[in-house]
C-alpha cells in the first residue's frame, strides 16, 4: 500500500480533531479533539518517515507522545479546577479573559 | 607666626559655629566671645605684620601650605594660602576696623534678642572675608567670596520679619550671583588656558598667553568686581543692602566686603597688564560708577541711602585707579583703606544718630543735631573732611593721587578719566556737605517722639577711634611713599607719569570744586530752611531720587523678558516636550481601545483563530517551497 495514503489518513484524523475542538462545548471532548489531532500529526510524522527512509519523523513522534502526555496530566487538571469552582466544564462559560 | 596665618580664618569660623551651634545659653556672653574672635585675629595679623616688616623687602611672600585639596592627575590644586603686603593689608583692615564694628554692635544690638546669632553671622563674614583676601588660588578664594556673599544675605536679611528687608537680602543675593558666574567664567578660562588656579601658574603663564585670552579673562574678573563692588550695571543691590542693620552696614557695606571687587583686579594684576583693553573697561566703569553714585547721593534723603551712593561713588574711584594699571593699583588700595575708615566711621555715626531718633533715617526730620550729639557731631565731621579730600585728611593723600593718575597718559582717555574724577570731588563735597549739614546743623525739624541723645560709650569710642584714623592715616602712609613702596612687591614698580595738567593745578582746581560744593550745600542746607517734604525739582533730581531708575530699567530689560522667556519655554516644554510623550502613550491606549475587542475570551474563538494562522502558515511554507 502506498504510504501516501497514511498521510491523507493523517489529514482526515487531523481535520475531524479540530472540528471537535472548534464546534463542541464540552471540554473533555474538546480535548479528545486536541488528542486526535496530536496523534493525526504523529501519524503524519511516522509516514513521512517511511516515504523518505529517515527516522527523523520517528523520533519526532516520540517527542510529540511525551509531550502529550504531559500535556494530557495539564489538561485534565485545569478541567477538573474548573469544574471544582463552577460545577461545570462548558468552554463557553469561562469568559472572563473578554477584553 | 606667618605660619599660624591659618589662624585668622579659623578662629572667627570656629566662634560662628560655636555662637550658632550653641542657642539661646550664648546669649549672656555669647557676643563677647565674637567680639574676642575678631580681636585675636587682629592680634595674629598684627604680629604677622610686624614679622613682614622685618624681611627684605623682596621675600615678604609667604605661601603657608594647608592641606591637598584637589589631587587629580594633571590638575592638583592644593589650598593654601598666600601672606603677601597686599593681603596682609587687607587682614589688617578687615580684623581692625571689623573689631571695632564688633564693640560698636555690643551696644548697638543690645536690645535685640538674636544679637549672639547677629555676632555669629558678623564673624562668619570676617572669616569669609579673611579666606577671600588670603586665599592662593582663584578657586579658594572663590570659596571666600561666596562665603562673603552669604554672610551679606544673612546680615541684610537679619531683620527678616518685614519682608522688604528679606526682600532686599535677596536681590543682594540674585546681583551678586551675576557677578559669581563672571569669576566662575573666568576660572574657566584660566582653566583652558593656564591648566590650574593657583596664582603662581595663572601669574606665572600670563606671559604665553594671548592678548584675546587675557582681555576675556579681563572682562569677566570685571564682571564679577562689579557685582561684589556694587559698580555699573550691577550696582542697584548696594542701595536696598541698607536694610541691614548699620554696623553691618559700615562692616560690609562699606568698609571690607565690597573691596572685593577692587582686591580682585589688584590681586589680577598680572592679567590686566597683559589686557590693556580690559583695563580701560575697568576704567570706564570705575568712572561712570563714581559720576552715578555721586549724582544718586546729592538727592537721597535717607542718610543711610546717601552714604550707601557715596560708597558706590567711592569705590568707583577705587576702580578707575585700578583701571589705570601700574600706576593706579597702589592708590586704589590706599584709597581703599582710607575709606574703610571714614566710610566705617561715618557708618556708625549715622547708626549713633539713628539711635538718637527712634530708628528713623530721613534727613529731612534731622538737622540741628550738634549739640545733642557732640562725639558723633565731631566723629562724624572727620569723616566728612576726609572724604572731601581736604589736607591734612586722609582722604585728600589718596583720592588726589587717584585724579592725579588719572590724568595721566596719551589721547582721550586721561582727559575723560581725570575730568571725571575731577568732577566727582565736586559733587562728592556737595553730596556729603549737604548730608552733614541736614543732619546736624540747620534747625531741628524734628518729629515731636523725637529725643535725640548721644550714644553710649561702647559706641562711641570706636567711632572717635575711627575718626583718628580718618584724620591721620593718610599723612602717615603718604609720608615718603611708605604705602605705595609696602605695596610694591605685588603692585609692581610703577614709573611716575607726567599728567597732561600741571600737578598743582589740579590739587589747587580739586579743592576749588570742592569748596564750591561745600559753599553750595551750606547756602542750600546749612543756612537756609530745609522743607520737610522734599520739593518739586527737576527731572534729573527725580531720577536720581529713585536711583536712576535702575530697578525699573533691569525690570523692563533683564525681569521683563526674562519671565517672557521662561513662560515660553514652560509653555514649549507642555507642548512640544510633554506632548510627544503624551502623544505616544495616548496613541497606544488608543490602538489598545480598538484591539482589546479581538480579545472574546471564548476558547473555541482562540482555537478557530490558531488554527486560521497555523492553515495561512501552512500555505505560505508550501507556496514558498521552504
Amino acid at each position: 500500500m502506498d504510504p501516501i495514503n497514511f498521510v491523507y489518513l493523517a489529514a482526515i484524523l487531523f481535520a475531524i480533531g479540530s472540528a471537535a475542538v472548534l464546534t463542541r462545548r464540552n471540554a473533555i471532548v474538546a480535548f479528545m479533539g486536541v488528542e486526535l489531532m496530536l496523534n493525526a500529526a504523529n501519524l503524519a510524522l511516522v509516514s513521512f518517515s517511511r516515504i523518505h527512509g529517515e527516522v527523523d519523523g520517528q523520533v519526532m513522534a516520540f517527542f510529540v507522545m511525551v509531550v502529550a502526555a504531559a500535556e494530557v496530566v495539564v489538561g485534565l487538571a485545569i478541567i477538573i479546577a474548573v469544574f471544582r469552582t463552577r460545577q461545570s466544564i462548558s468552554l463557553d462559560e469561562p469568559a472572563e479573559l473578554r477584553g | 607666626m606667618l605660619d599660624l596665618s591659618w589662624l585668622l580664618i579659623a578662629v572667627p569660623l570656629a566662634s560662628a559655629f560655636v555662637l550658632l551651634l550653641a542657642g539661646k545659653r550664648a546669649n549672656s556672653w555669647g557676643h563677647w566671645m565674637g567680639v574676642a574672635a575678631s580681636a585675636s585675629a587682629f592680634l595674629v595679623g598684627l604680629i604677622a605684620f610686624l614679622q613682614m616688616i622685618g624681611r627684605p623687602a623682596d621675600d615678604r611672600a609667604i605661601n603657608v601650605h594647608l592641606f591637598e585639596w584637589i589631587p587629580g592627575g594633571e590638575m592638583h590644586l592644593d589650598a593654601g594660602l598666600l601672606v603677601d603686603p597686599l593681603s596682609l593689608t587687607f587682614v589688617l583692615l578687615i580684623t581692625f576696623v571689623g573689631t571695632l564694628i564688633h564693640i560698636y554692635s555690643v551696644a548697638y544690638m543690645e536690645d535685640d534678642a538674636n544679637r549672639r546669632i547677629f555676632f555669629a553671622y558678623l564673624n562668619l563674614f570676617v572669616a569669609a572675608m579673611l579666606l577671600l583676601v588670603l586665599a592662593d588660588s582663584f578657586l579658594l578664594l572663590f570659596v571666600g567670596w561666596e562665603g562673603v556673599g552669604l554672610a551679606s544675605y544673612l546680615l541684610i536679611g537679619f531683620w527678616n520679619f518685614k519682608p522688604e528687608y528679606a526682600t532686599a537680602a535677596k536681590k543682594a543675593f540674585v546681583v551678586n550671583r551675576i557677578g559669581d558666574i563672571g569669576l566662575i567664567i573666568a576660572m574657566g578660562l584660566m582653566f583652558a588656558a593656564f591648566g590650574n588656579l593657583d596664582f603662581d601658574t595663572v601669574f606665572g603663564g600670563v606671559s604665553g598667553a594671548s592678548e584675546a585670552t587675557l582681555t576675556g579673562i579681563g572682562l569677566m574678573l570685571l564682571l564679577a568686581a562689579c557685582g561684589k563692588s556694587a559698580q555699573f550695571p550691577l550696582q542697584s543691590w548696594l542701595g536696598d543692602a541698607m536694610a541691614g542693620p548699620t554696623p553691618v552696614s559700615a562692616l560690609i557695606h562699606a568698609a571690607t566686603m565690597v573691596t572685593a571687587g577692587v582686591y580682585l583686579i589688584v590681586r589680577s594684576a598680572a592679567i590686566f597688564n597683559g589686557a590693556p583693553d580690559a583695563r580701560v573697561v575697568v576704567a570706564c566703569v570705575g568712572a561712570f560708577t563714581l559720576i552715578l553714585g555721586a549724582v544718586i547721593g546729592m538727592a537721597k534723603d535717607d542718610i543711610k541711602k546717601a552714604l550707601a551712593a557715596s560708597t558706590m561713588s567711592q569705590i568707583g574711584y577705587m576702580m578707575l585707579a585700578a583701571g589705570l594699571g601700574p600706576i593706579g593699583y597702589a592708590f586704589a588700595i590706599f584709597h581703599l583703606v582710607t575709606h574703610g575708615f571714614f566710610k566705617a566711621g561715618m557708618f556708625l555715626g549715622a547708626g549713633s544718630v539713628m539711635h538718637g531718633m527712634n530708628d528713623r533715617v530721613n534727613m529731612r526730620r534731622f538737622g540741628a543735631l550738634r549739640a545733642a550729639m557732640v562725639v558723633t557731631w565731631v566723629t562724624f565731621g572727620f569723616g566728612w573732611l576726609a572724604i572731601l579730600g581736604i589736607p591734612p585728611f586722609s582722604g585728600y593723600f589718596s583720592k588726589d593721587k587717584i585724579i592725579e593718575a588719572a590724568f595721566v597718559g596719551e589721547g582721550w582717555q586721561p582727559w575723560v578719566f581725570g575730568f571725571s574724577a575731577l568732577i566727582g570731588a565736586g559733587l562728592t563735597a556737595f553730596y556729603m556737605s549737604r548730608l552733614f549739614f541736614m543732619t546736624f546743623h540747620g534747625k531741628a525739624r524734628w518729629e515731636d517722639d523725637q529725643h535725640p541723645h548721644e550714644s553710649k560709650l561702647m559706641m562711641t569710642v570706636p567711632m572717635i577711634i575711627l575718626a583718628v584714623g580718618s584724620a591721620f592715616l593718610g599723612v602717615i602712609l603718604a609720608s615718603g611713599d611708605r604705602f605705595v613702596d609696602w605695596l610694591e612687591p605685588v603692585t609692581g614698580h610703577a614709573e611716575h607719569g607726567e599728567p597732561v595738567l600741571p600737578v598743582t593745578g589740579l590739587i589747587g582746581s580739586t579743592l576749588f570744586l570742592v569748596a564750591i560744593g561745600v559753599f553750595v550745600a551750606w547756602r542750600k542746607y546749612g543756612a537756609a530752611d530745609v522743607p520737610i517734604e522734599p520739593p518739586p525739582a527737576s527731572l534729573i533730581t527725580i531720577a536720581a531720587r529713585n536711583d536712576m531708575f535702575q530697578d525699573s530699567v533691569n525690570r523692563a530689560v533683564f525681569q521683563r523678558p526674562g519671565q517672557h522667556l521662561t513662560r515660553t519655554l514652560v509653555y514649549a516644554d507642555a507642548a512640544v516636550v510633554d506632548g510627544a510623550a503624551n502623544g505616544t502613550a495616548a496613541g497606544i491606549a488608543k490602538t489598545g481601545e480598538v484591539t482589546r475587542k479581538m480579545q472574546t475570551g471564548q476558547v473555541r474563538g482562540y482555537a478557530a483563530t490558531m488554527l486560521v494562522g497555523l492553515v495561512i502558515l501552512v500555505i505560505i511554507v508550501v507556496q514558498g517551497g521552504l
